[in-house]
């Protein structure tokens, strides 16, 4: 059965190679006749669509980071008034430069989706399983480029959709990213459940619609598109993660939409799936015999593969970085790929453990104790096996590695609080306070968006042809680490005073008087990494334009993408497809005069592959 | 002011700028790629870790002992006590694995810098090895799920019959509680009799509901009793959060939930344990329900049980109980 498939993708690998040759032969004038629509806009090349992916999102996380300063002001410091938030709110929402309490809950709410959806599922997923799947599987491009464009131009869409939900009358969604019903059903209960949340579930319609052509492509592309000699176990980690992911979410990502669309009965025809026994605006509703459990099930269903949707490639790319500049092979190839599968299984049947004390029956409670619990365990060999990586490396800290290497802190940071929350009885005086809050800002938040960043410095050559500044990046790097762990480390204590999230101010419990001190420090780390992604923003873009020209292979990797000369060749290699021979792991293999053997190079007479396994 | 704080933020920006500048071009001038990371880059980076980490650590543990005698007082709950202790258990190993772990990982990029020809060791894998960093975390693990689902079958198994019915009533942006009276058992609601006096829709026809109390200004529960109570909503999802006694649970419209407990301080005692003679109780909303979520809240006093008899009473005699359809006897 093995060997079958291995032919097969041998048959096909060879059959692609002739097909490319073919195509390259007129490639040229092919080039020529592109129109600057075809090859930038509607590009079907997976390296154009990684680019537009990479932007797009880098502008909704700016948008999004705007946000989190502005309630991050008002909850540091309630009632006062600041120009700035009368500068970016207007005068309807931040009047006098004072926050409005309906605009609260739409800037957390949109802060969180647009974070969790656009940035680090969009973008993160999109930018580097495009870029990286064909080149590190040596493929001139994605299964179906059409399939591929269409996945940016809805994920385009959605983002679209949701920016200018920003601007109705009425306000966007402001019931929290989660958008439970009924208070994300009924106009009456709030604004911003109104014309802002229709645009809401049209926005992440069409991000599901994006998601999906994307996930399957990427497993499309990973099982039948790698090259000659590339059996899944020589596969880069990262491309073993982008691979789960993409599986996780063609899975997860459908129950999300049934959930929308629920909803959109709900809101919009009468239904009551979710609704029952209401009496809001001085008006009993109709709707009887529905349940907003029922949603919470179904978004948690997709809730919490979701975050491993957002972990699992931050840590692929982390992988990676990681052994080549520790210039060591990843400790326990293997093992690290059994726990991305066992992390991608477990996550399918944990969800409930966002639904502790919401009235679901207390034994199943103790179940999704036990599975949650498990998923530690998987967690906690990879950041041991990347500890392990380290040890007797010869480190060369590049920003990339600096981003890696802060991403497994504060994944082992964040974890940890996981195990609190995924207790149940913990859970109940934690459920909804700050202590949640801060918990999966780092494990997830800040974890994947460190992942993204070192996933950008390291392959922006591959992306722009072109190096970042060095410097700049250093300085990125330490002034975004140490305000993360500012920001959020704090928070656990707010949490353990019993302070709810999503609150406007705290001054209507003098319980928490003794605590706005805290609120103010975390205000002033948010505000200094604000200011450092400033950094990033010009290093990013002056260096697209005027970055100094990067060698082939700069971080002297082994993997396929570095196999290609730094232009962007339509087929991705001038020649024939690369052909690999070894996994992509032999960094400082002793016998050998330089510290790493790309995978190309054929094996030596009695050489072992994979690292003796 | 704020034109001030613009114009100090670019020149900042435009210092950093030309910094980076200066370096990029005097490398230039070396003939060596600025952008190349030198042995140099990595002792000073890897000098940055470990001081990161020290710095990490003494942030953290400030933070702890700034703020550990700011947090939530002892648990005003049986149960709550045993919560607490749990949270302790696993905080300290939490706290354990945290600053070890991160101290491995600061320490390995600190101690293994990239210095000029050397070359790292080839170490792939090792069996044995990951055998022990599975089974450690999996053996710690079932210790935790263990006294976890222990207690949690313990704080959620039903209430025994008899205990005090009380039901908290949520709706935007407030709350109302509801005594079962004498005969301990609610009378029956339906949100279509919801009108503006009888609130919470009590079904006047049922005669559980004639010795019902409403309150709606205070929870007064008395010390040492346990409480059965029962949660409704009228409108969209709220939760009834305990801080001090350790309990919460959601009210959702279209059902009703459970969750009992029994205080065991008084609000007097309290105020002396917290040296805070301003204390009081509260119930919170911890479920994001509309524009004024942040100010749901309704005071609970705990008493002795003979000044909850008079306080209850007091509050039938005087008709400040909120059930229009209360009969007096």
């Amino acid at each position: 059965m093995a060997a079958e498939t291995h032919l097969h993708s041998d048959l096909h690998a060879q059959s692609l190679e002739h097909d490319a040759h073919a195509h390259h032969d007129h490639h040229d004038d092919h080039e020529h006749n592109e129109s600057f629509i075809s090859k930038y806009v509607f590009s079907m090349d997976h390296k154009v669509i990684a680019r537009q992916f990479l932007i797009t999102a880098v502008i909704m996380a700016c948008l999004a980071m705007i946000m989190s300063i502005v309630f991050r002001l008002q909850l540091a410091w309630p009632g006062e008034k600041f120009a700035f938030i009368n500068w970016v709110m207007g005068d309807k929402w931040g009047k006098d430069g004072i926050l409005d309490q309906n605009a609260y809950l739409a800037l957390v709410t949109i802060h969180g989706t647009i974070m969790v959806f656009m940035v680090l599922t969009g973008g993160l997923s999109g930018t580097f399983s495009n870029l990286l799947i064909p080149y590190q599987i040596g493929a001139r491009d994605m299964a179906s480029g059409f399939m591929n464009m269409l996945s940016y131009w809805f994920f385009f869409l959605s983002s679209l959709v949701m920016t200018i939900s920003l601007f109705v009358e009425s306000g966007p969604a402001s019931g929290g990213w989660t958008v439970y019903p009924p208070l994300s059903a009924l106009e009456k209960a709030m604004p911003g459940s109104g014309v802002g949340m229709t645009l809401w579930l049209v926005s992440m319609s069409f991000f599901i619609v994006s998601s999906l052509l994307g996930g399957l492509n990427y497993i499309i592309t990973v099982l039948n598109f790698r090259t000659k000699g590339l059996k899944m176990t020589r596969l880069p980690l990262t491309v073993w993660a982008f691979f789960v992911t993409a599986i996780l979410g063609v899975l997860s990502f459908p129950v999300l939409f049934s959930a929308a669309l629920l909803l959109i009965f709900d809101r919009s025809f009468g239904t009551s799936f979710y609704l029952s026994d209401i009496y809001i605006g001085g008006e009993a509703l109709t709707q009887t015999g529905g349940s907003p459990v029922l949603f919470e099930h179904l978004f948690w269903f997709l809730g919490h593969p979701e975050v491993y949707i957002i972990i699992l490639p931050a840590l692929g790319l982390t992988s990676e970085i990681i052994s080549v500049n520790a210039r060591k092979p990843i400790f326990g190839y293997r093992a690290m790929i059994t726990s991305i599968l066992a992390i991608g299984f477990l996550s399918f049947i944990v969800w409930g453990h966002h639904m502790y004390v919401t009235g679901m029956n207390p034994f199943l409670g103790s179940v999704f104790v036990f599975t949650t619990l498990l998923i530690a365990i998987p967690s906690a060999v990879k950041a041991f096996n990347y500890i392990t990586t380290l040890w007797k490396g010869n480190i060369q800290f590049t920003p990339a590695m600096l981003f890696a290497i802060g991403l497994v802190s504060t994944f082992i940071t964040g974890g940890v609080t996981g195990i609190i929350l995924a207790d149940s009885a913990l859970d109940i005086n934690l459920h909804d306070t700050y202590f949640v809050v801060a918990h999966f800002h780092i494990v997830m938040g800040v974890s994947a968006i460190l992942g993204m960043l070192a996933g950008v410095y390291h392959w922006f050559p591959k992306l722009f042809l072109r190096k970042m500044n060095k410097n700049l990046g250093y300085l990125h790097f330490w002034l975004t680490f140490i305000s993360a762990y500012g920001v959020f480390f704090p928070m656990h204590f707010l949490g353990l005073a019993g302070v709810p999230r999503r609150y406007y101010e705290n001054s209507a419990f003098p319980m928490f008087d003794n605590l706005q001190d805290l609120n103010v420090l975390i205000t002033v780390f948010a505000i200094l990494g604000a200011l450092a992604q400033g950094i990033f923003l010009f290093n990013f873009f002056y260096s697209i334009f005027r970055g100094p020209k990067s060698e082939q292979n700069p971080w002297n990797a082994n993997t396929l993408e570095w196999t290609t000369p730094m232009a962007n060749i339509h087929g991705n290699w001038p020649g024939p497809l690369p052909e690999v021979h070894r996994w992509p792991y032999d960094y400082s293999k002793p016998g050998t005069e330089e510290d790493f053997i790309p995978q190309t190079v054929p094996l030596k007479e009695g050489e072992v592959d994979g690292g003796g396994h | 002011m704020s034109l001030l704080v613009y114009i100090i933020l670019i020149l900042a920006a435009a210092a950093i700028w030309q910094l980076v500048r200066v370096v990029e071009l005097s490398g230039k001038l070396k003939g060596v790629d600025p952008n190349r990371v030198t042995e140099s880059d990595n002792r000073m980076q890897g000098r940055l870790m470990i001081l990161m980490y020290f710095g990490l650590l003494i942030f953290c543990l400030w933070n702890f002992f700034a703020y550990k005698d700011k947090l939530l007082p002892v648990s005003a709950s049986e149960h709550g006590v045993e919560l607490d202790w749990l949270m302790e258990f696993n905080m300290y190993i939490i706290a354990v694995v945290a600053i070890v772990t991160n101290f491995l990982l600061f320490y390995m990029a600190y101690k293994y810098y990239g210095r000029d020809g050397a070359r790292a060791t080839f170490y792939p894998h090792n069996n044995k090895l990951e055998m022990i960093w599975t089974g450690i975390p999996a053996v710690v693990l079932f210790i935790i799920i263990f006294f976890g689902i222990t207690l949690w079958n313990d704080a959620t198994s039903p209430a025994a019959k008899g205990t005090r019915v009380v039901e908290l009533y949520s709706m935007q942006f407030n709350w109302k509680a509801r005594y079962g009276g004498e005969d301990n058992t609610l009378g029956k609601s339906n949100y279509l009799l919801i009108d503006g006096v009888n609130e919470l829709g009590v079904d006047s026809t049922d005669k559980n509901a004639a010795d019902d109390v409403i309150v709606k200004d205070t929870l007064v529960l008395p010390v040492g009793e346990e409480v059965d109570f029962r949660f409704r909503s009228r409108d969209v999802i709220h939760s009834a959060y305990f801080p001090h006694f350790r309990a919460q649970m959601n009210c959702v419209p279209g059902m009703e939930t459970y969750f009992h407990f029994k205080p065991t301080i008084t609000t007097a005692k309290m105020r002396e344990i917290t040296k805070n003679p301003e204390f009081n109780y509260v119930l919170l909303c911890n479920k994001i329900c509309g524009a004024a979520h942040y100010n749901m809240q309704m005071p609970i006093k705990i008493v002795e049980k003979a000044e909850y008899q008079k306080w209850m009473e007091a509050t039938k005699a005087s008709g400040s109980n909120g059930n229009p359809y209360y009969a007096k006897k």
